[in-house]
């Protein structure tokens, strides 16, 4: 659609927008970033600092994001997303050359008030970018080989740069979204088919590599898969994250510990207990009451931003909204299943729960364009 | 861009198909991942939670405080002293060097110390606190505590340690502890928990070793919450130890303190013991050493020294020491003729300075002979040719009988370290230790004690107490346990007829009291106090026929080590008899000159309780042992006797 057709429906202009903002949305990511602060406070020990304070100023400022970027009408963000997909691109190559290393990759650039993580970024530029592909891409051309091999590369060529600092549970994301957004454009089974068994056939290939002077992944992340396989192997090294975590959870039983009581949190037993493993300490306080419910507010979220996608005839609309709702989903499923011993420990975090900055604020400003389809979607005008 | 509408439709029917699709993916997931929530927060949740039980609760042990051990009089003989360390946890100190450098301008620190800190701290996760000094003085503790905001990370700490104020003088008798060792460990079957401590302390010699049973205590523990650096955070509850038992022992520490300085630095073991209850009023073996060195870990260079001293201060010579009792013995052979009806108190032997048994000659100590000799005079002047005599005629297994039951050759049960039960030969006992027929020559030897006899100075004091008595005196060294007095060791009456009894006790006084007597010199003067003893020399080598000819070498000609040992056995008063000294010295030369005036003094040190007048002494020798008092009075200021207890 043109920026004529959209014109020639009535949007709402002007302050009116805010009316027309899913406000269900806003209050389910208020709601799930409340239980964010009251889980950081926990793990400090009853305490604003050192976490709770900056996470509430980053949930404000993303919240301040999100509006703007939600006033600002969807086809802009469709027009640029070519020049935001090749942004994030310079990012990355900007993070590899300057960035700051930790936790034994280059990850962050420092800007001064935070540090910003460029990767985080690269998943919403991506999807934005599939999505604008294939509004522009004619539907009948979808499934061509030519016409699927270009959205492949647009997904890889980050994956590449992500892989490359390493972070292994970000390019898995980016893969994982990029192609839930090509599936929801239509491209053939087949293709999908094609990729699973490819993926299947890779990943022998990857622990064949073990060893060899071809080796494809760091011994660490060799480690990880190891003692996700079997954590009882090494309880005090490797396997600690999540023997640990297991505990935890567990102790919790239905309704937990109580607020501030969880002892493996507070006794320094959970390891990033503020960041990726922040759902162990809400799970050992508030229980399987607390997890399931904090579950289903996560998948509420995911349930209106799919409304919202279906009920736009626009197509980017459609597909960024979902292409986001997928990156979110993977964030909260990898994450838990993470802690609860389902997957390896690939670092990470429970979005909007897990204190960190960038996350929050790209998660936000992406919600931001959620919202933005949701006001500018297109509407059937009295005749 | 132009398309068609129907496109655009059939387009979107697609996606929202596959929409829907994708959401119910992950719905399903989400299903899964709450099943998996329920499994492990729900089914499994008892487990999970013991496991965190696990994780978070640690049990520490409270190791008790160890029983302490006092006098008779209730001095402190060994007790449990605060003992201050300062520690150092380097993660909160941050930088260590520097605390070190400041702390070291308050206190002192050893620099081996702080090497050995330094190692520790390079293998230790930064936590756990590091010792930087040990046993530091009040003082320099409330330094470090005064300046403790300077000092990130520095913890003044107390713990409790063992302290022996008496320093050398028990060091024998309660022996020592120190910090439980690998070898200790492999020698007991089941060690309890408590022992895992580090640098808990058991006792290692002496008393603290043979009753570490009462003396430990039970452990108690407390529940520590920890975090998974093992840090502790807070204590939950606490369950205190139980105390080991307080030891009164029947010594009395003043004339342990004394007998001890009289003994000097010669090579030499005492024991006082109460005639009328076995209490052992003292018993000394000297050199000694200082048991605090051994509690602190003792150096290699001060073990070094105490092990190559040819004196010997380890080991202790009054219980583990064995001799031959020379004519110290001689009593117990004349007991045994005259019980045996062998020979009367009146008959007489003649004494040409030697007698041949079995064709060889064995000698008198006076090659000129002593003439007729009777019981009396054979004690007073020491004849052995009486002896020979009497004892071919006794024979030597009812020598021996009447031996043990005057406790020579039974091994007396005191909680000390190695109590040797020394050797009274029979002709059976040859036999089946050397495989030899018994010799009549033996006979004659062990007669005057020597050959194959053998006794610790332990049992020739007990058994003088028990010739002074006529009832079977049993040593006795603990005297109450916990408050429970103990039972006493006056014994049962022998069995020995008094009449005989009394004749040997008429020889010894003779020996002290006669002109003639072998110890007439080291006599007591007053009435009511008089001593009766007898003096022993006991060979430790052969005198041959070629050397008796030419003159027997004198004792101060020889070396050291092959001189005669000195003893001296004595009890006093003469009419009732209260104390019953023996004395050794090794390699002392004769006891009647190297022995005899140590047991005297001893005796009235005992029997006055504390310094005797100058009257009880012969005249000619006031003014010497004036001089000796005052000298030992000064040396004994060396020893301070520690701070009488609150308890009686």
């Amino acid at each position: 659609m043109s920026y004529l057709e959209y014109h020639a429906k009535s949007t709402p202009t002007g302050l009116r927008k805010v009316l027309f903002l899913n406000w269900g949305l806003i209050l389910l990511l208020a709601t799930v970033s409340s239980v964010g602060f009251l889980m950081l406070y926990s793990v400090a020990g009853g305490s604003f600092n050192p976490w709770v304070e900056p996470q509430v100023k980053r949930f404000a400022l993303g919240l301040g994001v999100m509006f703007v970027v939600a006033m600002i009408p969807i086809w802009f963000w469709r027009n640029i997303s070519v020049v935001a997909y090749l942004g994030s691109l310079a990012l990355l190559v900007a993070v590899e050359l300057f960035g700051t290393v930790g936790m034994g990759a280059q990850r962050w650039i420092d800007i001064g008030f935070m540090r910003l993580q460029p990767s985080e970024v690269t998943k919403i530029a991506m999807v934005m970018l599939l999505a604008a592909y294939y509004d522009w891409l004619p539907p009948e051309k979808t499934s061509r080989p030519l016409w699927v091999l270009l959205p492949v590369a647009l997904i890889l060529l980050p994956t590449a740069l992500v892989l490359k600092q390493p972070d292994l549970g970000t390019s898995i994301l980016l893969m994982a979204a990029g192609g839930g957004v090509m599936f929801l454009a239509g491209v053939h089974w087949a293709y999908f088919a094609a990729v699973i068994a490819a993926g299947v056939g890779l990943v022998s290939a990857v622990f064949q590599s073990r060893g060899t002077d071809w080796q494809l992944l760091k011994d660490y992340q060799f480690r990880r898969i190891d003692t996700f396989l079997d954590p009882s192997q090494d309880p005090l090294g490797a396997g600690y994250h999540i023997t640990q975590s297991k505990i935890a959870l567990g102790s919790g039983g239905w309704s937990g510990r109580g607020f501030m009581q969880g002892t493996q949190s507070r006794l320094n037993f959970l390891p990033e207990k503020h960041t990726d493993f922040i759902f162990t300490t809400l799970a050992e306080e508030f229980g399987f009451i607390g997890g399931i419910t904090l579950l289903f507010i996560y998948m509420l979220i995911i349930l209106f931003c799919i409304a919202s996608a279906i009920g736009t005839k626009d197509r980017f609309s459609s597909l960024v909204i979902m292409g986001i709702a997928i990156t979110f989903f993977l964030f909260f499923a990898v994450n838990m299943s993470m802690v609860m011993g389902l997957a390896p420990v690939v670092g990470v975090p429970l979005p909007m729960v897990s204190y960190g900055g960038s996350a929050m604020l790209v998660l936000l400003g992406a919600f931001g364009i959620v919202q933005s389809a949701h006001i500018h979607r297109p509407r059937q005008t009295q005749r | 861009m132009k398309r068609n509408s129907k496109d655009q439709d059939a387009a979107h029917g697609k996606m929202t198909r596959r929409a829907l699709f994708l959401g119910g993916l992950q719905l399903a997931f989400a299903g899964g991942l709450a099943a998996r929530m329920r499994y492990l927060q729900v089914d499994q949740a008892d487990e999970f939670r013991l496991l965190a039980e696990e994780n978070r609760i640690n049990i520490r042990l409270l190791p008790p405080a160890r029983g302490q051990i006092f006098d008779r009089n209730g001095l402190i003989i060994a007790q449990n002293s605060p003992s201050y360390r300062i520690t150092v946890v380097p993660e909160d100190a941050g930088d260590v060097e520097a605390v070190i450098a400041k702390l070291s301008g308050l206190v002192p620190l050893d620099p081996e110390d702080l090497e050995r800190a330094r190692a520790e701290m390079r293998r230790s996760p930064p936590f756990l606190p590091i010792t930087l000094a040990d046993r530091i003085g009040w003082e320099d503790i409330s330094k470090v505590a005064v300046n403790a905001p300077a000092l990130p990370g520095v913890t003044p700490e107390v713990g409790l340690t063992r302290v022996y104020p008496q320093l050398g003088d028990f060091a024998h008798v309660v022996g020592y502890v120190g910090p439980v060792s690998d070898y200790d460990l492999s020698k007991m079957e089941d060690p309890e928990p408590v022992l895992m401590i580090p640098r808990f302390q058991i006792g290692k010699v002496g008393f603290e070793a043979r009753r570490e049973d009462v003396l430990r205590g039970k452990a108690g523990a407390k529940r520590v919450e920890v975090n998974a650096t093992g840090r502790v955070m807070r204590e939950l509850d606490r369950r205190e130890g139980i105390s080991g038992a307080d030891m009164q022992l029947t010594i009395d520490a003043g004339l342990q303190n004394y007998v001890q300085a009289r003994l000097g630095r010669e090579s030499a073991a005492a024991v006082v013991i109460d005639c009328e209850d076995g209490d052992i009023r003292a018993i000394c073996s000297s050199p000694s050493f200082d048991p605090n060195l051994f509690v602190r870990g003792i150096s290699v260079a001060d073990y070094r020294m105490l092990t190559e001293d040819k004196y010997r201060p380890l080991s202790n010579k009054t219980v583990q020491g064995t001799y031959p009792p020379g004519s110290t013995f001689k009593m117990i052979t004349a007991l045994a003729a005259l019980e045996n009806g062998v020979v009367g108190p009146e008959e007489t032997v003649w004494c040409p300075g030697h007698l041949k048994v079995a064709g060889r000659r064995f000698h008198c100590w006076k090659r000129a002979g002593h003439g007729h000799v009777d019981l009396n005079t054979s004690l007073k002047r020491s004849c052995d040719v009486y002896y020979y005599d009497v004892a071919i005629k006794t024979g030597i297994d009812k020598i021996s009988e009447m031996a043990n039951k005057f406790g020579l050759g039974i091994k007396h049960d005191l909680p000390m370290s190695a109590v040797a039960q020394g050797i009274t030969p029979t002709k059976e006992w040859k036999a089946s230790s050397y495989g030899k027929d018994w010799l009549i020559g033996d006979t004659a030897n062990a007669s005057i004690g020597q050959g194959y006899m053998l006794a610790s100075p332990l049992q020739l004091a007990v058994m003088t107490a028990r010739i002074a008595t006529g009832r079977s005196v049993t040593p006795r060294l603990l005297k109450s346990l916990d408050g429970v007095e103990q039972p006493s060791g006056a014994g049962e009456p022998l069995g020995i007829s008094e009449n005989n009894l009394r004749m040997v006790r008429r020889g010894m006084h003779s020996v002290s009291n006669d002109r003639r007597g072998t110890a007439y010199r080291s006599r007591i003067i007053g009435d009511g106090m008089q001593m009766a003893g007898k003096t022993g020399t006991s060979q430790v080598r052969n005198i041959t026929a070629a050397e008796r000819a030419a003159g027997v070498i004198r004792n101060e000609d020889l070396p050291w080590e092959r001189r005669d040992h000195a003893l001296f056995v004595c009890f006093a008063p003469y009419d009732k008899p209260k104390y019953a000294v023996a004395v050794v010295v090794e390699h002392g030369g004769g006891g009647s000159k190297a022995a005899a005036p140590v047991a005297r003094d001893v005796l009235l040190q005992a029997l006055y309780d504390g310094t005797p007048p100058l009257e009880a002494y012969p005249n000619a020798d006031r003014s010497r042992i004036k001089a000796q008092q005052e000298r030992l009075e000064r040396e004994r200021v060396k020893r301070p006797l520690g701070s009488r207890s609150s308890r009686a």
